[in-house]
């Protein structure tokens, strides 16, 4: 069989850790690719190269039998190559048809500048509207359509490009189950066409009802490539999961107590998070494990009240929250670490003593009109930043920016603790951050529920849930699917539980489409 | 120098161990635009250059003349320094400076002339020809002048509660609080000053509490216009101002809760911080501030004037910005905001030395803003090391 697309040896590392290794791979011409694996697992890194957005560090590319040296993404789309991500590139407050043609208006003769053809523009979109079966007027606006139309218009503007291999980044993750099933048979009938796909989800059903071959991905490698008759939803989640790595954790030194910290009674806010029933305990490290989009961090934002709820209880300590807000959350002793250290957690560029003291600046205040009692909340913060070892300069002076990730998740954590709180919701406290670096953070979450401190531990790495949690909590799709105690921890039953591996009556829905 | 490659390591030692001038005039330039008084370096270096070509810079009567010139302007930059930090902008303190400088005047003048100010819709209720509300009462400076400050303050609650219950952008909103006091004021008046105010009131802008006299000391009689102005009452009000509010940057809860909203204002609302009450009491204290600057500009004319602030806006920035204070939020001080009003003071003591027409003295103010802004990009670029912000 020919291959499209040919990758040889290919190889992408970053600061020393390869997110793509050694990879060959032929895509095969006219034919639909699945393409699976764990997030973190090279998947994307990979589409990028082949994308031109990153450039490999080695190994190379053939397109079409040339060699294919992509420098920029406008390098891929003028050698044939189109993406639909997840999340849409779409200009919505611009109409179907100027969406199509951006960036390649069709002009009329002799007036370089001015001279967009209208009509032409017109009449193409409306043919290519028709072969993705979108019956629309191409000059309506984006922002009236629904996302599944908004997915056919890009996959209409990939035609237009003329796209030989068209890249699917999970296009079903904000799609309806009728949407859904349009996709597929757009998708079948471009195959039909020729046009080469490679579709990417996390949604094993579809993958294996939708493509011709399958390739796994795991920690940067690919371990597996063939025809779909070889594969079974079993087999995927074996081959994703693997039982290569295992890494070390520091040996919990203490045990849950029955006290609750925190309960959560049916909290439901429609669109995130439906019915969600959770508790922490004193001592406890309770992890919350889902994958992208499974409404882990809505969670966390909601229980801390940075967003809102339309129903259920919060029960802190005994006490039902009626009306939640962050300050409260703080009166209330909870703590949150988020996910997005630049973002939301830190202030990069003041010191990172300035940063330690943020939250506590009103305990550390002298009575009256709030004068900072500035010797004693330098011995604390002093005292947090020994406590945590935050390895860097002066903190006074040395910026937050200066530090590395793992040290900068430090200062976060130090920046909690001068709060005395009792429960620490942590998103994703490891990402990003070097092995060495992982392990301390794992100690110090050790050590908090040592303590007696509760610990909400929200992460999409399995293993590090396995080796620090007590419980582990699945969420999926927004809902809490299922709950795993230390003594029945099971990879794959809790990886077939986050990707609804049971829920047979979703997944049959796409398996019976007829192929 | 771990940069240095191995084959030069053979090379005399000296080139080694210190880098070439070049890179040190670079490093030096560069320690010189990162430090906190640069812009205090650049004032005086810019006024003796200047004052070579014109001498009488440096007399005594000028000298004395800019240090009164320097207290109004600081007064009202202290306010966009606090707004500025928080990474919003006041465009409206031009307005609230007329506004209140209105109704000092409604509540002051102590006679009004029935052919002047006889359309004013105030005429016949506030406004009488036996002048303002309070007209000879002994208390009316005191109610005006924390009147004045009150409606300054009022109009930075609008501001405030419109940027941060509505998350309108404060450059809208400040732009829309400016057209339309501004235009206000304007109609309160009909565009005529309100005149007579009483002496004690002119004091605060005009008054000294201690002056000098240079002269030989010839007769026991010394005339008013040749004494020097040291300490005046607008200068006790404005370090008065200065220090409060040094203080409650570099000391209070609020102050750092101000630099983090600015910093970064959704890490700073997760870490607890009342984004929201800061953001609208730091617009409160920017038009309190404007309408102090109100009652000093004020009794420096002699009138409540409708147009007031109308040409200030561009001062007020770029003063403040030139002394150091971020555009981009998180950063700034009193005292940068001070040497930034001494930088601009001179510049325009010297512009009006050289007899340029009015037209002239804005395009080169214009041009220093300017200047000001590329510096504050550049410091952000040298301190995010080498990326534009």
């Amino acid at each position: 069989m020919t291959a499209l697309l040919t990758l040889q040896s290919i190889s992408k590392a970053f600061f020393g850790v390869y997110a793509v290794r050694d990879v060959t791979l032929n895509v095969p011409a006219g034919r639909i690719l699945g393409l699976i694996g764990q997030n973190g697992a090279g998947k994307s890194t990979l589409m990028n190269l082949i994308g031109g957005v990153l450039a490999p560090d080695a190994g190379s590319m053939t397109f079409d039998g040339k060699p294919y040296v992509p420098r920029t993404p406008s390098d891929a789309v003028s050698a044939g190559i189109a993406f639909i991500h997840q999340e849409l590139n779409l200009f919505t407050n611009l109409s179907i048809a100027e969406n199509i043609f951006l960036g390649a208006f069709p002009q009329r003769r002799g007036f370089p500048f001015v001279g967009i053809d209208r009509a032409a523009m017109r009449r193409q979109s409306e043919a290519l509207l028709e072969a993705v079966d979108l019956k629309v007027k191409p000059e309506s606006p984006v922002e009236q359509l629904a996302p599944g139309e908004r997915q056919l218009v890009e996959i209409a503007k990939a035609l237009q490009l003329d796209a030989r291999l068209i890249i699917f980044d999970e296009p079903t993750t904000s799609l309806t189950t009728r949407e859904t099933r349009k996709l597929f048979e757009i998708m079948q009938r471009l195959r039909e066409r020729g046009t080469t796909l490679i579709y990417i989800s996390h949604i094993l059903n579809d993958v294996l009802s939708l493509a011709d071959e399958i390739a796994v991905m795991r920690d940067g490698e690919l371990i597996a490539h063939a025809p779909r008759v070889e594969f079974d939803a079993s087999r995927m989640i074996s081959l994703m999961v693997g039982y290569s790595l295992d890494q070390l954790f520091p040996p919990r030194t203490s045990t849950p107590t029955q006290t609750p910290l925190l309960t959560l009674k049916g909290i439901s806010q429609p669109g995130i998070v439906k019915d969600i029933g959770l508790t922490v305990n004193a001592g406890e490290v309770v992890g919350l494990f889902g994958l992208m989009g499974s409404g882990r961090t809505e969670l966390a934002r909601i229980i801390f009240g940075l967003d809102s709820f339309a129903s259920g209880e919060i029960v802190i300590g005994g006490e039902v929250l009626r009306h939640t807000s962050v300050r409260e959350s703080i009166r209330n002793r909870i703590a949150f670490v988020t996910e997005n250290r630049r973002e939301e957690g830190l202030l990069m560029t003041s010191a990172i003593a300035e940063n330690i003291g943020l939250v506590s600046l009103p305990r550390y205040a002298l009575p009256g009109v709030q004068v900072v009692d500035q010797p004693r909340l330098e011995r604390a913060v002093g005292q947090a930043a020994n406590q945590l070892q935050i390895k860097s300069g002066n903190i006074e002076r040395q910026a937050a920016k200066a530090l590395s990730g793992g040290n900068q998740q430090k200062v976060v954590i130090a920046k909690w603790l001068l709060s005395e709180p009792s429960l620490f919701i942590m998103d994703e406290p490891t990402r990003g951050i070097d092995v060495g670096a992982k392990y301390e953070i794992y100690s110090i979450i050790n050590t908090l529920a040592a303590e007696g401190n509760g610990v909400l531990f929200i992460s999409s790495e399995i293993e590090e849930l396995m080796g620090m949690c007590d419980r582990i909590v699945v969420m999926s799709q927004g809902e809490i699917y299922g709950e795993f105690t230390r003594a029945d921890f099971d990879k794959e039953a809790i990886l077939r539980t986050a990707f609804r591996e049971q829920a047979t009556q979703k997944a049959g829905d796409h398996a019976a489409d007829p192929a | 120098m771990t940069s240095v490659p191995q084959r030069l390591s053979s090379a005399p030692r000296s080139t080694a161990s210190t880098p070439p001038l070049p890179r040190r005039l670079w490093n030096a330039l560069r320690g010189l635009l990162l430090s906190e008084y640069f812009i205090l370096y650049l004032s005086i270096a810019y006024f003796l250059l200047i004052s070579l070509f014109f001498p009488t810079l440096l007399e005594p009567s000028n000298l004395s003349n800019q240090l009164t010139n320097i207290w109004p302007l600081l007064t009202i930059a202290i306010g966009q320094t606090f707004v500025l930090i928080i990474a919003g902008i006041d465009l409206s303190q031009g307005s609230v400076m007329a506004i209140c400088s209105v109704v000092g005047g409604v509540i002051l003048s102590t006679s009004l002339s029935k052919s002047v100010m006889s359309n004013s819709p105030l005429w016949g209720t506030l406004l009488t020809e036996k002048g303002g509300i309070l007209s000879g009462d002994p208390n009316a400076v005191l109610v005006a002048v924390l009147l004045m400050v009150a409606v300054g303050a009022l109009i930075g609650f609008i501001n405030g509660t419109a940027i941060t219950r509505f998350n309108m952008p404060p450059f809208m909103v400040t732009l829309v609080s400016l057209l339309f006091f501004s235009a206000f004021a304007i109609y309160l008046t009909q565009s005529r000053n309100i005149a007579n105010l009483p002496d004690s009131f002119l004091r605060l802008g005009q008054g000294d509490i201690v002056s000098v006299y240079l002269g030989e000391k010839a007769t026991p009689q010394i005339k008013r216009t040749e004494l020097l102005s040291l300490v005046t009452y607008s200068a006790v009000i404005a370090v008065a101002l200065g220090v409060v509010a040094h203080f409650i940057l570099s000391r209070t809860v609020f102050g750092r809760q101000m630099y983090a909203i600015g910093t970064n204002r959704r890490a700073a609302e997760i870490s607890g911080v009342p984004t929201r009450r800061v953001i609208t009491l730091v617009y409160m204290f920017s038009g309190a501030c404007a309408g102090l600057a109100a009652v000093i500009y004020s009794a420096r004319l002699g009138a409540g004037r409708p147009t007031l602030g109308d040409n200030l806006l561009l001062d007020i920035i770029g003063a403040t910005v030139i002394g150091g204070t971020s555009l981009f939020g998180g950063k700034g001080k009193v005292l940068w905001t001070l040497f930034g009003v001494v930088f601009f003071t001179l510049l325009l003591n010297t512009l009006n030395q050289m007899r340029l027409s009015a037209f002239q003295i804005d395009a080169v103010k214009g041009s220093v803003i300017l200047l000001a802004a590329l510096i504050d990009v550049t410091r952000n670029r040298f301190l995010t090391g080498g990326r534009v912000a």
